[in-house]
């Protein structure tokens, strides 16, 4: 080992740019078309129809959109503050007496916090209590206390909830009012603030409980939930200069799972890979294997998610590339498979 | 819309518009003692279908259910469903068998299915599950939910201009869990009138004596700092009940401070051969002796009553 004996760079504008990490930052790319606060703006289209819909957060309506039907319906939203197990149970009384609670909070609240009250006293009563989490999977910087790497794998043990992870915009506007709608629990993995739109281009709708082929492929199939798939498009545009040809099945509702749909897609000779902004214990990964292995189809599936550990802080998109999530890791991680 | 139902209940209207009962009268005493026995007697012999059971529980409160049962609520017995009824959360599950007794007594449910409780396919779980009684409105057991859940109806009958008034029934034991607290912040905050909670402290839990268990004590003192109107009575007497409530009632409004009654019990009271035992969250009770409580508990009733 040699020692420097060079003196320390002490000029700034030869210092690397630091980059930094945000507590809520976005994962749209520069220039991508978005829409604000879609959440927000789709419960207060769907309360206009349905006075039956009320709004709740726990200290957390600015970050999770709600705080765009808390103006509008000022009467009909009810500040819980930052008391979890009072927002879901609350929840839970407010469907009681008839009415239709969305009650907000970050994902990792929701799930890891508040599991016993969504469990007993909105799920056992199969009430329609909507469960809007904010900053599902890899979606801040912030570390391993807001980072809901496993909340699906939580919530998919428990009976009668829908899990719902949409992708863009469009899968949230037309998602809210199908929740409201369905009887039941709901859990919806929200994308909050300046969100991408995306599946505008591929002549989609979103049906509760419905996978998607949004582009066909005769060398790959990805099966993709959450803004996976709006990486998976992109990685599959990028694969096709590869002479790649790649199917994208968009699956945004894990639970209950449109198995028939995305096994006609995997029983094929192509390569399977799914892709989730989750870890790859209990989400979408191993609700498709799940199905392979009910269906006794002899196929392997490569995943593509969050590794099962606790994830470093720092800024979003250098985390993406880290654990592998990023459009680039995707592309390379496809081709080698096909080596 | 606020100040004239607090103007209501001071000229002596309660939220639900019914003229109010300020005279705890000797008649109203030997209803509520007369259901508060027979909610005991059917207890016993629930106890005794199981061989075991949350009997001690149940005596200790069945004062307490009979007074909210025989005197406060508004109910239709033939229709549990109806939109306008007064809401009784049973957070406690384990109670469920003096909530069953009390069910019962009220209409609710047929005297005769009470010896089902906690058998197969029975409507009477050992925990108390709104998913399999009529009547019950939560599902309790996991407790701490209860005022959670209460807090969300109080919000949502009031929301919907109804006048229907939530009673939540918790235990001391409950008063460990955060939860608890979380409610009784929210139903502060928002000014909910229209809830009720009632605590027994029968000062036991699953581990033994509360104060062994986690001290909960001073309880009073944390109610008021928490903004509730709070009374403490000795919930194994009628007439102080019957006080509590009526004050409760005089002060309910559709916003206003919520109101707790904390109610000192005694775990198997009314049947001296328990309430000597040594005290446990399961009561042990052998074959022989379910008949030697059902005559202590009428002895102890009649006695009282003719005196």
């Amino acid at each position: 080992m040699s020692t420097t004996t060079e003196a320390p760079n002490t000029t700034a504008a030869a210092k690397p740019k630091l980059k930094t990490s945000a507590m809520i930052a976005s994962f749209a790319d520069p220039g991508q078309k978005t829409a604000s606060a879609p959440f927000g703006h789709a419960l207060v289209k769907a309360a206009q129809e349905n006075d039956r819909i009320v709004g709740l957060t726990a200290d957390l309506g600015k970050y999770t959109d709600m705080h765009i039907f808390a103006k509008a319906f000022p009467e009909r939203f009810f500040q819980m503050g930052m008391a979890e197990q009072l927002l879901f149970g609350a929840a839970a009384g407010l469907a009681e007496t008839g009415l239709v609670p969305f009650a907000s909070t970050y994902s990792v609240f929701a799930a890891r916090r508040a599991y016993d009250f969504l469990c007993l006293d909105a799920a056992e009563p199969n009430l329609n209590v909507n469960i809007v989490g904010g900053l599902p999977g890899l979606t801040t910087g912030y570390g391993p206390s807001h980072q809901a790497t496993e909340d699906m794998a939580i919530f998919r043990g428990m009976p009668n909830l829908t899990i719902v992870d949409p992708c863009d915009s469009i899968d949230i506007e037309q998602a809210v009012p199908q929740l409201a709608a369905s009887e039941g629990p709901t859990y919806l993995r929200l994308l909050r603030g300046n969100v991408p739109t995306v599946l505008d281009e591929y002549g989609y709708t979103f049906e509760l409980g419905k996978a998607k082929v949004l582009r066909g492929g005769n060398d790959v199939v990805f099966i993709s939930s959450g803004l996976m798939t709006m990486r998976a498009l992109q990685a599959a545009k990028a694969l096709a200069a590869h002479n790649v040809d790649v199917a994208v099945v968009h699956a945004p509702t894990i639970k209950p799972f449109d198995a028939g749909t995305v096994l006609k897609e995997i029983n094929t000779d192509r390569l399977a890979v799914t892709l989730e902004n989750h870890s790859v214990v209990g989400g979408l990964f191993e609700t498709v294997a799940s199905a392979v292995v009910s269906a006794g189809v002899g196929k392997r599936v490569v995943p593509v998610g969050l590794p099962d550990q606790f994830l470093d802080a720092g800024a979003l998109p250098t985390l993406h590339d880290r654990y592998g999530l990023a459009t680039d890791r995707i592309v390379a991680k496809v081709l080698a498979e096909l080596g | 819309m606020p100040t004239d139902t607090v103007q209501a209940a001071l000229q002596g209207e309660t939220l639900q518009g019914q003229t109010l009962q300020t005279a705890v009268t000797p008649e109203r005493v030997e209803k509520i003692s007369a259901a508060a026995y027979r909610i005991r007697h059917h207890a016993l012999n629930m106890g005794e279908v199981q061989g075991q059971g949350y009997v001690g529980q149940a005596l200790g409160a069945a004062d307490m259910l009979a007074t909210v049962y025989g005197d406060q609520l508004n109910f239709r017995a033939e229709d549990p469903h109806w939109e306008a009824r007064d809401r009784f959360l049973l957070s406690t599950g384990h109670y469920a068998i003096g909530h069953y007794a009390a069910l019962a007594e009220a209409g609710i449910v047929p005297v005769e299915e009470l010896e089902t409780y906690g058998s197969d396919d029975s409507r009477l779980p050992m925990s108390g599950m709104s998913t399999y009684t009529p009547g019950m409105e939560i599902s309790g057991g996991s407790l701490g939910h209860g005022l959670t859940i209460a807090v969300g109806m109080a919000l949502g009958l009031r929301y919907q201009g109804s006048s229907a008034r939530v009673f939540n029934f918790l235990s001391d034991g409950e008063l460990d869990e955060g939860s608890t607290w979380e409610a009784a912040m929210g139903a502060h905050h928002h000014q909910l009138g229209n809830l009720t909670a009632m605590v027994d402290i029968n000062a036991l839990q699953a581990d033994g004596k509360t104060d062994t268990v986690l001290r909960t004590e001073p309880v009073t003192e944390k109610w008021e700092s928490f903004g509730w109107y709070t009374q403490r009575v000795d919930g194994n007497d009628v007439g102080a009940l019957l006080a509590a409530f009526d004050n409760a009632a005089a002060q309910a409004a559709a916003v206003g401070r919520p109101s707790v009654i904390l109610c000192d019990t005694k775990v198997g009271r009314g049947v001296p051969l328990l309430e000597n035992r040594e005290k446990a969250h399961f009561m042990r009770i052998e074959e022989n002796e379910w008949q030697i409580c059902r005559e202590q508990l009428t002895a102890g009733y009649e006695g009282k009553a003719s005196a």
